[in-house]
């Protein structure tokens, strides 16, 4: 286990609040309304994102969204260097074909879980259009990915580690930036635990 | 990950793998569900199915596994290999080696022919039945199975029906249950009962219906005439009066108790057509647990491996 330092606190609870809340707002004017909307998030920390975001455009609009969470493991391009520690449940109760699924992470950074997550929703069928809502953009792609909604874009450097903490399984609400002690990259890493980015 | 490279025998596995197994097995069964089945996973690797001994659900179970993994399954058996030839299993195992597989999947008729096949390859090797030892991966499935059917498989009693002496199921099951603190019951006639059913970690019983009422899986194992050097017992008729489940027993059985077999069954010998089509039995969900309880040790063993561990 690396340790880190946090070096500071890029989003607090407000700050994810309204973040969220702007995000809801952009998916709803973008896709003109909820018809034939759906949100998938992706294990750890991005399928909590998805169910609050539908929370907030119900708030909104008055309607219902479908909710569906994605685990990864199986799609994942560096399987045969590192296995994810826990393989979760995929669930998705809706026929995803020729809806617009907007996919929910919380942190983007190299690409490849999106890459990975793209690959496993369309063996769920073929949604009409795909988007893509993240609560950080720290930057440092590695594949030609980009989010259609961002919470707060967090340049970053590579030794650095950013992770989400929510109410719901920390017990606080915010995005911390930490230092690798080690100085070593931080990116390189395998998946660790929940919230720990690709 | 897996603590072990090998699955030679269930005891290769910790506590801890095994449950890993079939948590994972889990995710691989609603993939299973899904209209597109396949993962791309272990693409690229190579698996070997190398059955020297005649076996269909199970090698087809492996070969469902593997290809839904998107691995390459080449299958070999034994009409069809160099053993016919005269070839030892240990230039069986270096000439597999030398075309770089990943995976070697062994039946084989003697008990200890997975190890042979470990000592003169790099590639991991899974013991798909070896004779009348070990048959791990039917454990797993069939522990995958009792724990969904029964919630856990902790404090439970699995009696274990049947031909124990020559069945690698039970040699593979009894020290299982007991790993994970369930209590395993060999019942059988005292033919069939072998010399040192201790070693299973297993009571020992002559009688079903003494305990039938206590059991929360009745596991029946199938008669293996094709094992049996001289009858065992005086007809199948008198075998299925004394330890088959009919209606009679299925009575009997203790209420939310299940039915299990390794299949394939002799109907009318260890079941009956009614008890084994009854809602109790639970044959056609192992076989269903199988493919995915295989998937969930292929990626486990297979994947991670240039790393050694998980950070």
């Amino acid at each position: 286990m690396t340790d880190y330092t946090v070096k500071a606190v890029v989003l607090d609870e407000l700050a994810i609040d309204r973040a969220l809340t702007r995000i809801a707002h952009e998916i709803i004017e973008v896709n003109k309304g909820t018809e034939n909307l759906a949100l998938v998030g992706i294990v750890t920390r991005g399928d909590l994102l998805a169910a609050d975001l539908a929370k907030r455009i119900e708030k909104i609009e008055g309607v219902k969204v479908p909710v569906g969470r994605l685990d990864i493991s199986f799609y994942r391009d560096d399987v045969n260097t590192h296995l994810a520690p826990e393989v979760h449940r995929t669930e998705i109760p809706f026929k995803i074909d020729g809806c617009t699924v907007v996919l929910v992470d919380d942190v983007l950074f190299t690409g490849r879980t999106i890459r990975a997550a793209l690959d496993a929703l369309v063996d769920y069928g073929r949604p009409a259009r795909i988007e893509l809502a993240v609560l950080v953009d720290r930057g440092h792609r590695e594949l030609p990915i980009r989010a259609d909604f961002v919470g707060k874009n967090v340049p970053s450097s590579l030794d650095e580690h950013v992770r989400l903490y929510l109410e719901e399984t920390d017990g606080r609400s915010s995005v911390e930036i930490s230092q690798k002690r080690s100085g070593e990259r931080a990116g390189a890493a395998p998946l660790g635990q929940g919230g720990e980015e690709l | 990950m897996i603590s072990s490279k090998n699955l030679l025998t269930i005891e290769d596995f910790t506590p801890e793998d095994i449950l890993q197994v079939l948590d994972t097995a889990v995710s691989f069964k609603d993939v299973n569900a899904r209209a597109i089945k396949k993962l791309p996973t272990l693409r690229g690797r190579t698996v070997i199915n190398l059955f020297l001994e005649p076996s269909t659900r199970t090698r087809t179970s492996f070969e469902i596994a593997a290809k839904r993994l998107s691995a390459d399954a080449i299958n070999m058996s034994g009409s069809a290999s160099a053993t016919v030839k005269g070839e030892s299993l240990a230039d069986t195992a270096e000439t597999l080696s030398a075309m770089n597989c990943d995976l070697v999947i062994i039946r084989h008729r003697y008990a200890g022919a997975p190890g042979i096949l470990a000592r003169h390859m790099d590639a991991r090797i899974i013991n798909a039945g070896d004779g009348k030892h070990q048959h791990p991966t039917q454990t797993l499935l069939d522990l995958y199975t009792i724990r969904e059917e029964l919630g856990s498989i902790e404090g439970k009693t699995v009696g274990i029906i049947g031909d124990i002496a020559h069945s690698r199921v039970a040699g593979s099951l009894c020290p299982a249950l007991v790993a994970l603190g369930a209590k395993p019951i060999v019942i059988a006639p005292p033919t069939l009962m072998p010399s040192r059913p201790d070693i299973l970690g297993a009571e020992k019983s002559y009688s079903l219906d003494d305990l039938l009422p206590d059991l929360d899986v009745v596991y029946t194992l199938r008669i293996q005439q094709e094992r049996m050097d001289e009858s065992p017992f005086p007809s199948l008729r008198e075998y299925a009066m004394l330890y088959g489940i009919d209606s009679k027993r299925l009575q009997a059985m203790k209420p939310g108790a299940i039915i299990m077999h390794p299949g394939p069954i002799n109907r009318g010998v260890e079941l009956s057509a009614e008890a084994a089509d009854s809602p109790r039995a639970r044959i056609l969900d192992q076989v269903n647990a199988g493919v995915a309880v295989r998937m969930a040790l292929m990626y486990l063993m297979l994947g991670g491996e240039q790393s050694g561990s998980v950070a």
